[in-house]
């Protein structure tokens, strides 16, 4: 069974067939790719979903004919336009990744040259594939900016990669794809690591260049909202194998196979309250065992799926998809994701353990009369046993609070003070000025755990250190490591490991442990989840909410995932450029149709944009964040579609209190806000 | 137990994959294996002078022949190691050490005192070592110890700013942060936090340090300043012989040749470690 794409009346712009990808690990083949089919069309766009270590990147690295130093092919072709890229020789390569097929890297900033103008990466591959003279293909850059959507680009072209922002260098990218005039666009992972609103508007933008061009588009991504939005057909990779293809829409209303189900239960989202319980295990790494790859973490899983070999795709009976599962008719019949929320409890209010007031943290090293400080007078309080969530766009001023409370930054103005204890702790001083006790109290959890980790001492060592804060030595030090470790689902044998021996989910696993062994009452955790697969980050969020009960903990929770602050935070700051624009209960202030404030509105619907089955459309709103905020009046006036002329520049808005405890900061009446732009 | 037998294996590896740093390690070994046995080793006495035995080629009785006041070349290439030696290994080890500490300390703190420390060295970095040598030993006298803290003032500030660069990176790292939010001091922060992940960077400057140091400390011999006669050194040996040249070749050649070994191996291993761990000599960073 093949995975077609879509009608059979257009153009086949690639043919994958039998697709089987190996590197040799020691004296042993050890297989990536297995079996692989896909036929795209022009005009079509697919996505390809699944964990990291899936096959994903090898297989859009196959589209363009690139395979990673020490693989090579072991079955099957992939055929572009006629040829085959795999066996095609240099000069013919050359030619079909000039003219046939585009690819965008992951992480796009990384993939331009740091000293060339961002024009100039485009106008290279004009002149050497299109072979225009160098006055043509400028103005032909400055046209393929346009088309991605660059803002002033006749400006930019002039400008180096690292003057641009994330989400202009991303489309950049696209721009030198598209520079060879492609008939098949690959790209690798085109929305992580970009902002909700951001993403929105290159997800938009795909959209735009698939209807305007005509051209293929093949999404890979572990973002399943993502792609939902813009790709009508989905190819599900687990190990290796595609286990799931078909429409995306009727995919995600009711999953053929049970992994597919499961990385859709594993997914938060704004219109369900509640954290999803996810999908237990990882993906196996070599060598596959005998029958379904999946079959150990599936619970589905009957004896027969454990034997032989592993099931083959075959088409779902009453629709346009396929399933490699012997289960189909019993995943078929049995209820879709919802069931698999843990709902949120409702909390009484508690007594305040952090208390922050008019904080200001300023950069500048001068005054400067056009912007303002980096977080300006802002306002917080967290209570025992209570997640508040700080959300916000990159540059946003979140990590930059959650520094200064951690005591890695001194605070221009302001009160923080921590209240736990028998008398209120100054936090305004820094971590080596504070009293030890203070210190264990307020523990962080960091974004990306490679780097949270030593690389040379192992997991033990890591989480040893904070239990000195504690007093504990020796024996005792070692109990207590064993118990963090156990906490947090690792085992003791764990704490010999180094980090590059774990998983990514254990180490931000080992991350945890180390801030709950010092025994806090506060946990800054700054975006924690982040950096991990869907179905790791459900476990890990599981993981943090039970140790907020556990232990009676506060979480202050930076994110700016939405859909992961509706499933874990009891209450919301939104905070635009370092200043408050809204803040109140969860469920008040993240309503998927009415927010109050004019940016929560953009995030929400930037969000809805790319939630699976919402189909919403993205929002209207320049999709570019600014970087400095103005001197004067609200953060927000110079994206705000309610902008009242000479006052939303001038003077800081006032706080409208709406119910109990929610409140936002606007010029505006509410009930104006509501009702939409003048 | 378990933990030492990968060790063992990734050494073992480490050295199959970088033949010229084991070269370089055996002849530097060699050399420090003979400075040390030199009393065991050589034939008759390194100072022991013979009148009737002077200026003789090579013989069965002297290999490398006699120098002008009859003493055995061989017995004093031997022991000619030991006063270099032993001088670039203190020089080196402080040059190293101190840069060390002071690199780290620069990368922690950042702001006035790395901008201060970095004036100072662009100060030092901009006087010729082997100039500056002389001066301090001329005003100084030529003792051990003055030509050790001179060699260590004239080195220490290339391995800060190599070490210095390496530990920027290291900094501003989530675990470095994380150690100071546990509100731990530069000490334990260094040892245990920066100091395991710039080692390779630091094995590598000490291997290249002490080459250079050995070469000055020699040339400072050569040139009078270092040791005295009739001190068995390398440096002074082929100042004492180099007249004689064409008569007892010999005589030259033996110290050359062990200096040279010496120094070859240093430079061998500092390029085997850099490469095996991949670290760019010229930048000092990791590659």
């Amino acid at each position: 069974m093949t995975v077609t794409v879509p009608v059979s009346t257009a153009e086949l712009v690639a043919d994958v067939s039998d697709l089987s990808v190996a590197y040799r690990s020691g004296r042993r083949d050890v297989p990536v790719l297995r079996d692989v089919s896909l036929k795209i069309y022009a005009g079509a766009a697919l996505a390809v979903v699944g964990e990291s270590g899936c096959g994903k990147s090898t297989l859009a690295g196959a589209l363009v004919g690139h395979l990673r130093a020490g693989s090579r092919v072991t079955a099957g072709s992939v055929r572009i336009g006629g040829a085959d890229i795999l066996t095609a020789s240099r000069p013919r390569l050359l030619a079909l990744r000039r003219g046939r097929v585009g690819f965008v890297p992951q992480n796009a900033g990384h993939s331009l040259t740091p000293s060339m103008r961002v024009g100039a990466h485009v106008v290279e591959v004009l002149r050497t594939a299109r072979g225009m003279s160098p006055a043509t293909a400028r103005a032909e850059a400055v046209e393929l900016f346009r088309q991605v959507r660059l803002p002033e680009p006749e400006i930019l072209v002039d400008r180096y990669p690292h003057q641009l922002s994330g989400g202009q260098q991303q489309r950049v990218a696209i721009a030198v794809a598209l520079a060879g005039q492609p008939r098949l666009l690959v790209l690798d992972e085109p929305t992580t690591g970009l902002d909700v609103v951001t993403k929105a508007g290159v997800l938009a933008l795909f959209d735009r260049l698939r209807a305007e061009l005509g051209i293929a588009l093949v999404l890979v991504s572990h973002d399943l909202g993502a792609v939902s939005a813009v790709c009508e057909r989905i190819a599900v990779m687990y190990a290796g194998r595609v286990v799931e293809s078909g429409d995306t829409a009727t995919t995600f209303r009711q999953p053929s196979h049970p992994y597919t189900r499961g990385l859709l239960s594993s997914l938060p989202r704004l219109r369900e309250p509640g954290l999803p319980v996810g999908l237990a295990g990882t993906v196996p790494s070599e060598p596959e065992p005998a029958g379904c790859a999946f079959a150990p973490r599936c619970s589905f899983a009957q004896e027969s799926c454990g034997r032989g070999e592993a099931p083959r795709l075959v088409s779902v009976p009453g629709r346009d998809g396929a399933s490699a599962c012997l289960r189909t008719p019993e995943v078929l019949a049995a209820p879709a994701w919802e069931s698999a929320v843990r709902a949120r409890q409702p909390r009484a209010a508690q007594e305040p353990l952090l208390e922050v007031r008019g904080l200001t943290v300023d950069y500048r090293r001068r005054p400067d009369p056009g912007s303002g400080p980096t977080v300006s007078d802002v306002d917080l309080v967290v209570r025992r046993g209570e997640v508040v969530a700080l959300v916000g766009e990159s540059g946003s001023g979140k990590s930059t609070i959650a520094w200064t409370i951690a005591g890695l930054r001194r605070p221009t103005s302001g009160e923080i003070t921590l209240l736990d204890g028998t008398a209120p702790a100054d936090l305004t001083r820094e971590a080596a000025r504070r009293d030890p006790t203070v210190r264990r109290q307020v523990q962080l959890i960091f974004q990306n755990a490679g780097t949270a980790l030593n690389p040379r001492r192992t997991a033990g060592d890591a989480i040893s250190r904070p239990l000195r804060l504690r007093g504990l030595r020796r024996e005792a030090a070692r109990t207590a490591r064993d118990e963090a470790l156990r906490d947090v689902g690792l085992e003791p044998g764990h704490a010999d490991r180094l980090p590059a021996q774990l998983s990514g989910g254990q180490q931000q696993r080992v991350g945890i442990a180390r801030a709950i062994a010092a025994g806090p009452t506060l946990v800054l955790a700054d975006e924690v989840v982040s950096a991990l697969d869907v179905s790791v980050q459900a476990s890990v969020l599981g993981l943090l909410d039970d140790l907020r009960e556990e232990h009676h903990l506060g979480y202050l929770f930076i994110s700016h995932d939405l859909a992961v602050v509706r499933g874990i935070a009891d209450r919301v700051v939104v905070l635009y450029l370092g200043r408050v624009c809204e803040e109140g209960p969860v469920d008040l202030v993240l309503r998927p149709h009415d927010a109050a404030h004019p940016y929560t509105r953009l995030l929400v619907a930037s969000v809805l944009a790319t939630e699976p089955g919402v189909g919403a459309p993205a929002p209207a709103a320049d999709g570019e964040p600014e970087s400095a905020p103005p001197a004067a009046g609200c953060a927000f006036q110079r994206r705000c579609p309610h902008r009242l002329d000479q006052v939303c520049d001038r003077e800081t808005p006032p706080w409208q209190d709406l119910a109990d405890g929610h409140r936002i900061r606007c010029h505006v009446p509410v009930v104006e806000l509501r009702a939409g732009p003048a | 137990m378990s933990a030492n037998a990968p060790a063992a294996r990734r050494t073992y590896r480490l050295f199959r994959s970088s033949p010229s740093m084991l070269v370089g390690l055996v002849l530097v070994a060699l050399n420090a294996v003979v400075a040390l046995t030199a009393p065991l080793l050589a034939p008759f006495s390194p100072i022991q002078t013979d009148a009737l035995a002077a200026i003789e080629g090579p013989s069965g009785a002297h290999l490398l022949g006699t120098d002008q006041l009859g003493r055995d070349v061989l017995s004093r290439v031997l022991y000619g190691g030991r006063y270099a030696l032993l001088i670039s290994l203190t020089a080196t080890v402080l040059a190293v050490g101190i840069g060390t500490v002071l690199g780290c300390l620069a990368a922690y703190r950042r702001g006035w005192f790395d901008e201060a420390l970095s004036r100072v060295l662009d100060a030092v970095l901009s006087v010729p070592a082997i100039l500056a040598l002389l001066v301090v030993v001329t005003v100084l006298g030529a003792g051990a110890p003055v030509i050790v803290l001179a060699a260590t003032v004239v080195y220490c500030p290339a391995v800060i700013r190599v070490v210095r660069a390496a530990a920027f990176g290291i900094v501003g790292l989530d675990y470095v942060t994380a150690a100071r939010a546990r509100g731990e001091g530069f000490r334990p922060t260094m040892v245990r936090e920066i100091w395991p992940n710039i080692l390779d960077v630091v094995m590598v400057e000490f291997a290249m340090r002490a080459s250079w140091i050995v070469l000055l400390v020699s040339s400072l011999s050569f040139l009078g300043f270092g040791a005295d006669p009739p001190t068995p050194d390398w440096g002074l040996m082929v100042s004492e012989n180099r007249t004689m040249m064409t008569v007892v070749p010999s005589a030259t050649l033996g110290p050359i040749v062990a200096l040279a070994s010496l120094i070859v191996g240093l430079n061998l291993a500092a390029d085997g470690i850099a490469k095996a761990r991949g670290i760019d000599r010229i930048g000092g960073g990791l590659r």
